[in-house]
């Protein structure tokens, strides 16, 4: 029912989406729906496309509308453009008082843009705060790209944004 | 039956109910009211709106009754206070967001938040902060959406998913982002998608035609028959002073559930087109002249007279839109016969008529349009079943979703809204060969005799496996049908289509049925309205010429009730010669168009569907009877009287008739005997010839143009299921003559061509063409099947 082209899926990302696929039953493959558009999004540098997505729901043979709601829902997708790396300071409670407010301005100075942007030259992308990380021993902490960096200071923020390419 | 049966109590009531049933539908069929909003009779239970909270003994806290089955002893009190207060609560909570601006709402009067609100609503809100707005969305030219008023049911969400098997509309984002779409700029596609309106319990999702026109309190509901399919949908009229401003569906379980379909909702619309013809009007030397009804029908009874003296009645060609009512088609059929013109046909879109004496008293349905939904397994021939019916197709779909297997010959590969367990997409050519093929799996595996006719017609055809497992899961079930659709119907073929049908019905045991294509295609054969038979199904001594041979013959005369015949007949370019070059045409129309203007002589303003009384007979072969819900607009007047004063000014016997309901009761006696029924009633095949390599015309009518009221509702036009007026090919055949979508294509039919915009559509089998039929710059080609040939322009 669904006709869209999921060639646009490169050969890893379906191969990865296969993976997954084999740990679910035959007729219940829409339970690979996060999976999928993870590797989609994580093919497209960091952000998810309608033509990604229903080429997702293509694959697994789900509606369009379906995937959407999927993606629209989780905030780990994101269905805008937005920078290659995705920052995500942790300001819940336990950061917070560790000092996340000064590691979050020290960001947003550097990198001149504001929570929720992306730097001009497409690279990095403050995401707006969600939920507590669940790092809280090692605050205040940052996400990148899925990777914790905790016990964060300013120089150590400097360092490793400096290091990502 | 009594081990299911339990008890409970609601209100100090006891009620028996079923188990495993959910205490709301419990209320529901004891007439104790729970307020709802996400749960409806029809949809997966969602329990999402929490509106039907109530007090259930026991339990810790308020329960939703959508979502609670009932259990035996239950006690159940729905007007408690700590129901009421829990509903009020919830109904604060609605509120929040809700805008409560119901004067400036299209639904208000209507809606049931509004009215909840009215019961259950505090008179101050205690919310000082903004309330979330939500963008509109286009989503096609019926449903206007005005998001912010939405509370997030999902009913629309759910009806796309369980109902039109199309899942369009979805809820995206989360929290109080939250919002119903189709995230995507498009259109709501579904042939069944003005449902979701009604559904709608606010003003979020409403009719767009109908928007702003009228308020409900001025509106005067009326009862109906859906004109534009041969179900038969129940339909109420809204009615303001004397127009009718939307219809909507009337409950019928048996035949149109809650539903109906986009074409019979939103047709109304053409009923006010602009080109509806109010006067009668007589052309004189060439230009036309508004005349009333008195010189009108002196000048038709002049000239029809004047043809039977110069030539014959047998000059005179009468066709019939099978979407008149009975009474309309009895009497005209009264009328030709009894001043000796035999030739009158309502199969317009039908080629082959060569067995017309041996089949059944009109084309069955094969079983009632509820048994659809119960079906073991289906063999569908020739039939884009979605939009043709879309009703029964939703009862098939059904069937399907339990397991059914649905099994599909087509000359076009259509999309279905549920799993096919088989599907030949075959040339219009083939399918006979397909058919004889199915048939030889089937006598090669069952042990029923069959005459030798049969078997040496079906020698020298291939079986393969797929032709064996259509024929095994149609013995295997025990409650299987073979359908004949609009493209079997119309196909050149069709009777041997039908033996073929009829046969391999006969020896899997299944039933053999027609998806015939209009309100009254039923009522129309059991009305006498077709060339061999008196009405109920008396065969006529005298037997007249068919639609096509009338049309070849071209006649001195025609008489037209509701035709457009350059739009409607399956062969349109002689249907237009034949109208050119008549010496009097005489329309009976509810609208006036350039063409008609061209080549009637008279034209005779008749009433749509919505200003007369009449019958329908529909599919499965139910009389439904109705009266007009508005006057006829300007001059106009029910075709039934003005037939009956035509039989009274050519001073013919029995045409004193006082209303429809004596017209109705004249032909009732005549039908009342017949029993509908298919079975047997074909010729054995006859010797299946093998097809030329020729490349094949297929012609299909899109939904929206199949008469000519939905042909002028402005709001239907603007969907997709409307004619485009160009050539369908598939990409093999568009590289073969080196042609690219959007191209044109030099089409040529027999001896005359045209120019078409070229779309590629893989739908359409190889060496075949696809045409939309009803559209202008078709009508030129000609046949609705045969060979054609393209080119690059």
């Amino acid at each position: 029912m669904t006709n869209t082209k999921t060639t646009i899926l490169s050969e890893h990302t379906r191969s990865e989406i296969d993976m997954w696929l084999e740990k679910y039953p035959e007729d219940k493959k829409q339970s690979a729906v996060l999976a999928a558009l993870r590797e989609a999004q994580h093919q497209n540098d960091g952000y998810l496309t309608t033509e990604l997505m229903d080429a997702v729901a293509g694959y697994l043979g789900m509606s369009n509308i379906a995937v959407y709601e999927v993606a629209s829902f989780y905030s780990m997708f994101e269905t805008q453009p937005v920078g290659r790396h995705s920052i995500s300071v942790c300001t819940n409670i336990s950061c917070l008082l560790m000092g996340s407010d000064d590691i979050v301005n020290h960001v947003e100075k550097k990198l001149g843009i504001k929570t929720g942007e992306s730097t001009a030259d497409g690279k990095f992308y403050i995401k707006c705060e969600e939920e507590c990380l669940a790092a809280c021993c090692g605050g205040p902490m940052m996400m990148i790209d899925h990777k914790y960096y905790e016990n964060l200071t300013t120089d150590k923020v400097d360092e490793i944004l400096d290091s990502l390419d | 039956m009594s081990d299911d049966q339990i008890t409970i109590e609601v209100d100090g009531k006891s009620l028996k109910a079923d188990k495993g049933q959910m205490l709301i539908e419990v209320t529901d069929a004891n007439d104790i009211y729970v307020p709802r909003f996400c749960y409806h009779k029809k949809l997966t239970v969602a329990a999402n709106c929490r509106m039907c909270l109530v007090e259930v003994e026991k339990a810790p806290k308020p329960l939703p009754a959508c979502a609670t089955p009932v259990m035996d002893g239950m006690v159940v009190k729905t007007q408690s206070k700590i129901a009421v207060d829990a509903q009020k609560s919830i109904m604060e909570f609605l509120l929040i967001n809700h805008p409560l601006d119901c004067p400036i709402c299209d639904q208000g009067g209507e809606c049931e938040l509004q009215d909840l609100a009215m019961g259950y609503g505090g008179d101050v809100s205690r919310y000082q902060e903004k309330k979330r707005v939500v963008k509109d969305k286009n989503i096609g030219p019926l449903i206007q959406t005005d998001l912010t008023r939405c509370i997030h049911c999902t009913r629309c969400v759910r009806f796309g998913e369980e109902v039109a098997g199309l899942r369009e509309m979805g809820a995206t984002g989360r929290g109080e982002n939250m919002e119903i779409g189709t995230y995507i700029e498009k259109s709501v596609n579904s042939e069944l998608s003005g449902n979701i309106i009604d559904l709608c319990p606010v003003g979020a999702l409403t009719s767009k035609p109908f928007r702003y026109s009228a308020r409900t309190w001025e509106l005067v509901q009326k009862d109906g028959i859906a004109p534009h399919d041969s179900v038969g949908s129940n339909i109420h009229f809204h009615v303001k002073g004397d127009r009718v401003m939307r219809v909507a569906p009337a409950e019928n379980e048996s035949i149109n559930e809650v539903w109906l379909s986009d074409r019979d909702r939103f047709s109304y619309e053409g009923v006010y087109s602009d080109d509806r013809l109010q006067t009668p009007m007589i052309k004189e030397e060439g230009s036309w002249k508004e005349v009333d009804w008195e010189t009108a029908l002196d000048v038709v009874k002049e000239k029809l007279n004047g043809v039977i003296e110069s030539y014959s009645a047998e000059q005179i060609g009468i066709l019939a839109s099978p979407s008149s009512t009975l009474e309309e088609l009895y009497l005209l059929q009264k009328f030709a016969r009894d001043i000796g013109a035999n030739n009158i046909d309502t199969r317009l879109r039908q080629a082959d008529f060569s067995d017309q004496d041996s089949v059944s008293q009109f084309p069955y349905l094969g079983q009632a349009v509820s048994e659809f939904e119960t079906l073991q397994s289906a063999l569908l021939i020739g039939s884009n079943v979605r939009k043709e019916q879309p009703i029964i197709n939703h009862r098939l779909r059904k069937s399907a979703l339990k397991g059914a297997a649905v099994m599909l010959l087509n000359p076009v590969d259509y999309d279905f809204n549920y799993p096919l367990a088989a599907k030949s997409i075959v040339t219009p050519a083939q399918m006979p060969n397909e058919l004889a093929s199915i048939l030889k799996a089937l006598i090669e595996t069952s042990d029923s005799s069959v005459d030798d006719e049969a078997k040496q017609c079906v020698e020298n055809v291939n079986v393969t496996d797929a032709h064996r497992t259509i024929a095994s899961k149609l013995i295997d079930s025990e409650n299987a049908i073979v359908l004949l659709g609009n493209i079997a119907t119309a196909h050149p073929q069709f009777s041997l289509l039908r033996s073929l049908a009829g046969l391999i019905a006969k020896i899997s045991k299944s039933k053999l049925g027609y998806i015939s294509e209009a309100a009254n295609s039923s009522g129309a054969w059991l009305a006498g309205a077709v060339p061999h038979r008196h009405a109920g199904g008396k065969e006529c001594a005298s037997v007249g010429m068919n639609t096509n041979e009338m049309l070849q013959a071209k006649l001195k005369a025609y008489v037209l009730l509701g035709v457009e015949p350059e739009l409607d007949c399956w062969d349109s370019r002689v249907a237009r010669t034949a109208m050119n070059d008549a010496e009097l045409v005489i329309s009976l129309t509810a609208y006036r168009s350039d063409e008609i203007e061209n080549y009637a002589d008279v034209m005779l303003p008749i009433s749509a569907f919505v200003e007369t009384s009449g019958t329908y007979i529909n599919n499965e072969g139910i009389s439904q009877s109705f009266t007009g819900a508005v006057p006829p607009l300007g001059e106009a007047r029910p075709a039934w009287k003005l037939l009956r004063v035509l039989g009274n000014i050519f001073n013919l016997d029995g045409f004193e008739y006082q209303s429809s309901a004596d017209v109705n009761t004249e032909v009732m006696q005549t039908i009342a005997a017949i029993k509908p029924e298919n079975m047997d009633h074909w010729r054995s095949p006859v010797a299946i010839e093998k097809n030329g390599a020729d490349l094949q015309r297929i012609t299909e009518t899109p939904m929206n143009m199949i008469d000519s009221i939905c042909r002028r509702a402005v709001s239907l036009q603007q969907t997709d299921d409307v004619s485009d007026g160009a050539i369908h090919i598939n990409t093999l055949l568009a590289d073969k003559n080196n042609l690219s979508d959007a191209d044109t294509a030099k089409v040529e039919q027999d001896d005359s061509a045209v120019n078409l915009k070229v779309v590629i559509d893989d739908r359409v089998p190889d060496d075949c063409v696809l045409i939309q039929s009803a559209h202008p710059a078709q009508i030129d080609l000609g046949a609705s099947f045969g060979s054609i040939r393209i080119a690059k322009a």
